[in-house]
């Protein structure tokens, strides 16, 4: 990988002040690189987090809104919990990852994406509470569409089994809340 | 002692085995548990991903009930914790626009373990502890979000709780001390890259048996199952026989109690306690 910390690049203060708007200030940052020092993910991302904070910091918009890293951040809160400036850097991670969607990049990970989407929709669908057995089956057949692995669909589907022997799978939906008008209208003005 | 009880989906999906022993034990340390009305999804890491809004509203209904119930409010649920405290913070903040929901501040939301680890609670629990649970070998295992970031969890002693270990040398457990109670099982991504959840989790059974544990305890359903349902694939996946059973704190409390239902919670975990317990002679 090259390392995005050599390149010659042109700031652009937009992205940096969205960010301070939103309480998210990543000014002070001063590349201490702590953050990226405690992260657990860090294997599994392309640019490092306080890579993600310096070139939000620089408005290299093309690198942070398209990494993969925004995606595969698991929040953990390690970042923001050490860093000597109180920058919110998981905090950074969930706006870049909503501004990517706002924007319409297209998503490295498309599938986590999905999934948080299908998570939100199946709280909408029955009005407040989450029933995991029909999202994981709304997540496996978008999985099977997309890219049909017999050997993953094997293990889930064994999984499954095995939680169900354990009566540990939930036959009927969530109940019908009381609130449901309100959990609709919280939908409708985050314009979901 | 009458507490609001905020159980979250996953208590009422697949960690009923969880649910079933937090209502098990509550009565015996005189506890009780009054269910949150009609509270609703906390939206998870998924809301917070996608919608900032979103993420903050749907906790902030379920405080507001919270608060109009008028007790202090207790999740078993290390996320649906995390988000009720986002949530508060918000809800006080002066800085932050309104919301358009009242909430005053006159509760306290505690993550279960925090709640029955409470001095008083333990000084009344040594005396029932009928089945002590000696040489059982346990790490602890904390996770992300029951402690961190601090400054929304309030928690002072977020690297390094202690909790989980002082009630553990209550039930007559000599705790390992290891320095990964707090480290990540990537929990939200268990469904979208369990690739991830491999890695991470595999780090985890690695170190704990550095630490020569036996076996881990958890107070949040999200790690037990990243740690448990994951075990066999791991083990397939790295070509290693791991056996390490995940105890919810709250399994424990029922078996040093001698709750008789305990086996049956134990039965629907995926790596089965039993054979461990046994060769311990404690089953
Ligand atoms: S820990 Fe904070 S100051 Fe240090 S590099 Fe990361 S964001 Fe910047
Ligand atoms: S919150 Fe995300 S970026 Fe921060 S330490 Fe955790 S995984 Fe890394």
């Amino acid at each position: 990988m090259e390392n995005p910390e050599n390149q010659p690049m042109r700031p652009q203060f937009f992205l940096a002040k969205q960010l301070t708007k939103a309480h998210l200030s990543v000014a002070s940052c001063f590349f201490c690189r702590k953050c990226s020092g405690g992260c657990p993910l860090t294997f599994a991302m392309d640019i490092l987090p306080h890579h993600v904070i310096r070139l939000a910091l620089l408005g290299q918009e093309e690198q942070v809104l398209g990494s993969e890293t925004i995606w595969v951040c698991s929040a953990c809160q390690t970042c923001t919990t050490r860093c000597p400036n109180g920058i919110d850097i998981a905090g950074v991670m969930d706006w870049l990852k909503e501004e990517a969607v706002k924007r319409g990049r297209t998503i490295p990970d498309a599938g986590v994406m999905a999934f948080h989407r299908f998570f939100l929709e199946s709280i909408l669908d029955a009005a407040g509470r989450v029933s995991e057995t029909r999202l994981l089956r709304r997540y496996t057949l978008y999985k099977m569409r997309r890219n049909l692995n017999l050997t993953e669909l094997r293990q889930n589907i064994n999984l499954g089994w095995k939680l169900w022997k354990r009566r540990r799978v939930r036959l009927f939906g969530p109940p019908t809340l009381r609130g449901k008008a309100e959990i609709k209208e919280i939908f409708r003005q985050g314009e979901f | 002692m009458k507490v609001t009880y905020y159980p979250g989906c996953s208590l009422e999906g697949t960690a009923v085995d969880y649910a079933a022993s937090i209502a098990g034990i509550a009565p015996l340390l005189d506890v009780e548990l009054v269910e949150l009305f009609d509270w609703n999804c906390c939206g998870a890491s998924s809301a917070h991903s996608l919608n900032y809004q979103i993420a903050l509203h749907l906790p902030a209904r379920n405080l507001a009930l919270a608060e109009k119930a008028g007790r202090d409010v207790v999740a078993p649920c290390a996320l649906c914790f995390n988000r009720l405290k986002v949530a508060e913070k918000a809800l006080l903040d002066p800085e932050q626009e309104d919301l358009g929901i009242s909430y005053g501040g006159g509760i306290k939301i505690w993550d279960l373990l925090d709640y029955l680890t409470q001095k008083a609670f333990l000084e009344a629990l040594a005396p029932k502890v009928v089945a002590p649970l000696i040489n059982l070998r346990a790490v602890c295992y904390y996770g992300c979000l029951v402690a961190r970031p601090p400054a929304v969890t309030g928690k002072t002693d977020y690297e390094n709780p202690r909790n989980m270990e002082r009630l553990l040398k209550v039930l007559k457990i000599k705790p390992i001390d290891w320095s990964f109670k707090t480290d990540c099982c990537g929990a939200g991504l268990a469904v979208a890259r369990p690739d991830i959840i491999d890695t991470l989790v595999q780090r985890l059974y690695e170190r704990a048996l550095m630490a020569k544990a036996e076996c881990f305890v958890v107070s949040c359903q999200m790690c037990q199952a990243n740690l448990d349902l994951a075990q066999e694939r791991i083990s397939r996946k790295f070509g290693k026989d791991y056996y390490l059973p995940v105890f919810y704190f709250t399994e424990l409390i029922a078996l040093a109690l001698g709750h008789p239902e305990a086996p049956k919670w134990l039965a629907q975990h995926l790596v089965d306690p039993m054979p461990l317990l046994k060769m311990k002679g404690l089953a």
